[in-house]
């Protein structure tokens, strides 16, 4: 047992620092760490000064540019990316999309693809849940049918993250109806230039506009867009969300967060003392910084375990999403904790940019009501934090 | 980075693990309750046997060479078997103070003692109102030609009414509060002037309430007026070690209240297989794991060599400690109902000992402040 990184692993540590916090544009990083979004050409931007590092695909195979990194080595890439306020790499290109097509799909899609959705020249949206399917992805109903040589979709998707901007849209549609519900399901990629798919916008109570329903209406894509093959969608459905493993805890996100917020506590007064020296508040914060250290250390535990267990995840890796996302709005309360009275005044905007434009208040005020609204979401989003419980319960106590 | 065990950590994990097993059934552990001082010499012959009263000392004083990873293996144990004897008071804390303040002569004649289980140990530093605070000192010792005479009260030694030697923290100079001042004497158990009042404690161990009447010190440890960084540095120490007797403690209360709910049947079915009580045992897990990745990290940080960050990070793992040892224990009560409020059952008696530790050297709110006060952990 050893808890010290070898002296490969702290030079691999400290490029991955350099690179992000002296080679990466100063604008975007300054936008994600004072919680305001990006624009598209912002995300775009960033995601190709990483794409050209190569470092916006590393878990890919290395055929179609990824590294060969150590569980630490990757672990050190996201830490220090979050640290540094970097967004990570559009996910529904590098972490789910991309992946599937490396590992399922047939030559003629990965060569069309995989570069493109690697340098996001190609922006993807994910077709998942559905009005009727939520936890219970599996009974999703979007249909396509096979019509000669092509595939006709009929449905509605929704809570389509950043559909906006998107190119392509990945859904999971229903195959065969007679079959057990996980066994006809399939993975099929479609143009969002397709006649017969509408999107309308969903605003959500943090004011913004993230998320967005997706209507099908005989919407016709070509048979060779399905991967892989046919009624297995569930099956790939499943490996691209137990691809990330480590990175959903956030564990740097939240780091650079309760930074910021220590600085803004020693800015904010209540009366004659700062916010940092208000007895109530530097416990509650101390006591978020202690849980996101035990989080830490349970990761580096998950990292380590890593090698040695072929990719079967580590039965610890499954509370990370548990407490991360906890964690995660835990800072966000903290947050109007320090701000005070200016959490209140709402500056409606489309893209619910969290730049004070009115200018109420100090800078940093307009986001932060919204931040918290917005990050109800991440106990809901990628499998509910019931549904892990569910998944741990069964998988590690054998119920 | 890796978390795994080296052959010989793993070879003294499995010899304390089946010494628990055979040795420490709760059946037997009550029997052992029952003896002089709630502890059994028969056993305390057994840990020195297997090298365990050793077990941190250097090879050269009859010791095992152990880190602060063998120690966390050893307690985990000791809180998986709820074990009785006074490894804590006599090794941990008895040996360890004698290892960072003790003359080179006193360690090579006092740590074999100690390694050979012919002598136990207890460490007399709570007065009655100093809680927590290792400073907080009014019992003084006072120069007599070349002896040293105590005088004071000490509250709550651990193992007091059953060590053959006491450690006692005791004023050579200096006020109340004053960090200077301190030193740490050995004073005979039996000698003249000092009285002890034992009693059982809450978790079956003993304590002590020892009054000191002009008693003699046999020696004393180091600097008679520089104590305080020693008795500080293995406190800390001792709070890694209570961290990892606290995990085992948690994992038997995950264990045992998964298994009951899987037997436990209640309106025709087994309790486990209600998606409330389901949830309510995962996050026992969550509460587990978080405690173990912190008793990891308090066990490295026990051998920080910059004393600021050693203490704040002891703190800060303890804090976890508390708040999962907390959790767990309340929640095996009751996801084991009745059965768990019975003094006949093990599970209460986990309860009960891991109840003691979140005490043990500082409660939560007193951890939470230090480490509040030494700024971000980050």
């Amino acid at each position: 047992m050893d808890l010290s990184f070898t002296p490969e692993e702290l030079a691999f540590r400290d490029e991955c620092r350099k690179f992000f916090r002296e080679e990466f544009p100063e604008a975007i990083r300054r936008k994600v760490l004072d919680g305001q979004h990006l624009s598209k050409d912002e995300i775009v931007t960033a995601h190709r000064v990483l794409n050209a590092k190569g470092w916006a695909t590393p878990h890919w195979p290395v055929e179609w540019g990824g590294k060969t990194w150590s569980a630490v080595q990757y672990y050190f890439y996201q830490d220090e990316m979050q640290q540094a306020g970097v967004p990570s790499p559009l996910a529904f290109n590098t972490s789910m999309v991309g992946p599937v097509i490396a590992q399922f799909a047939s030559e003629d899609i990965k060569k069309r693809f995989l570069p493109a959705t690697a340098n996001l020249d190609i922006w993807w949206c994910q077709g998942f849940s559905e009005p009727g399917a939520g936890s219970d992805l599996a009974s999703l109903r979007t249909k396509a049918e096979k019509r000669g040589n092509t595939w006709v979709i009929n449905g509605q998707k929704t809570w389509t993250t950043l559909a906006q901007h998107a190119d392509w849209i990945f859904v999971l549609c229903r195959t065969d109806a007679t079959a057990k519900k996980q066994e006809g399901i399939s993975f099929i990629l479609a143009d969002m230039k397709t006649p017969g798919i509408t999107r309308r916008p969903i605003q959500t109570i943090d004011g913004g506009h993230e998320v967005n329903e997706i209507f099908f209406d005989e919407v016709v894509v070509p048979e060779e867009n399905l991967v892989g093959e046919v009624n297995k969608g569930w099956d790939y459905a499943k490996f691209l969300l137990g691809n990330e493993r480590t990175g959903i805890a956030r564990v740097g996100f939240s780091k650079a967060r309760l930074k910021k917020i220590r600085e803004l506590a020693a800015l904010e007064r209540v009366g004659e003392q700062r916010v940092i020296d208000d007895p109530k508040f530097i416990e509650k914060l101390t006591s978020t910084e202690i849980r996101l250290k035990a989080l830490e250390m349970t990761q580096l535990r998950v990292v380590a375990n890593d090698r040695g267990r072929g990719g079967r995840p580590d039965p610890a890796s499954s509370i990370l999403k548990l407490e991360g996302s906890v964690i995660q709005q835990l800072t966000t309360e903290l947050l109007m904790d320090v701000v005070g009275p200016y959490v209140m005044p709402f500056a409606e905007s489309d893209e619910g940019s969290g730049r004070n434009e009115m200018g109420w208040g100090p800078e940093y005020a307009a986001q932060s009501a919204p931040a918290y609204f917005n990050n109800r979401k991440v106990s809901i989003y990628g499998g509910s934090n019931e549904i892990q419980r569910n998944i741990i319960a069964k998988a590690i106590l054998g119920f | 980075m890796d978390f795994d065990l080296s052959d010989d950590q793993r070879l003294l994990k499995d010899s304390v693990d089946r010494l628990i097993a055979d040795r420490y059934a709760f059946d037997s552990r009550k029997k052992i309750m029952a003896e002089p001082g709630g502890w059994s010499r028969d056993m305390w012959a057994q840990f020195a046997e297997l090298g365990l009263l050793g077990l941190p000392f250097p090879e050269a004083q009859g010791g095992f060479g152990g880190g602060p990873v063998e120690t966390m293996l050893v307690m985990e144990a000791i809180g998986r078997g709820l074990v009785l004897e006074p490894f804590l008071p006599t090794v941990i804390l008895g040996g360890g103070l004698i290892q960072a303040a003790g003359s080179p002569e006193q360690q090579k004649t006092l740590l074999p003692q100690i390694a050979q289980g012919k002598k136990t140990y207890a460490f007399a530093q709570v007065e009655r109102s100093s809680r927590y605070n290792l400073a907080d000192v009014q019992t003084t010792a006072k120069q007599d030609g070349s002896a040293w005479i105590i005088n004071g009260e000490k509250s709550v030694v651990m193992a007091g009414d059953t060590a053959d030697t006491l450690i006692v923290t005791a004023r050579t100079a200096g006020g109340r509060f004053d960090r200077g001042g301190i030193g740490l004497f050995l004073v005979n158990a039996k000698a003249q002037g000092v009285t002890i009042q034992g009693y059982p404690t809450q978790d079956g161990t003993h304590a002590a309430e020892i009054r000191f009447d002009n008693a003699r010190a046999e020696a004393v440890l180091g600097d008679p007026a520089g104590g305080l960084a020693a008795a500080e540095l293995v406190m800390d120490q001792a709070m890694a070690a209570i961290c990892a007797e606290a995990v085992g403690l948690m994992h038997e209360m995950h264990v045992s209240t998964v298994d009951y709910m899987k037997t436990r049947k209640q309106f025709g079915r087994a309790i486990s297989e209600f998606q409330v009580l389901q949830h309510r045992s995962v996050d026992m897990f969550v509460a587990l794991e978080q405690a173990r990745s912190m008793s990891i990290f308090a066990t490295f940080a026990a051998s920080e060599t910059d004393p600021a960050t050693r203490s704040r990070n002891i703190s800060a793992a303890k804090v976890q400690i508390n708040n999962s040892g907390k959790h767990i224990g309340q929640e095996c009560v009751q996801l084991h109902g009745g059965i768990a409020m019975t003094m006949e059952y093990k599970a209460g008696h986990y309860f009960k000992r891991m109840t003691m530790l979140e005490q043990l050297f500082g409660d939560t709110n007193t951890h939470q402040a230090k480490v509040a006060k030494a700024g971000s952990l980050f």
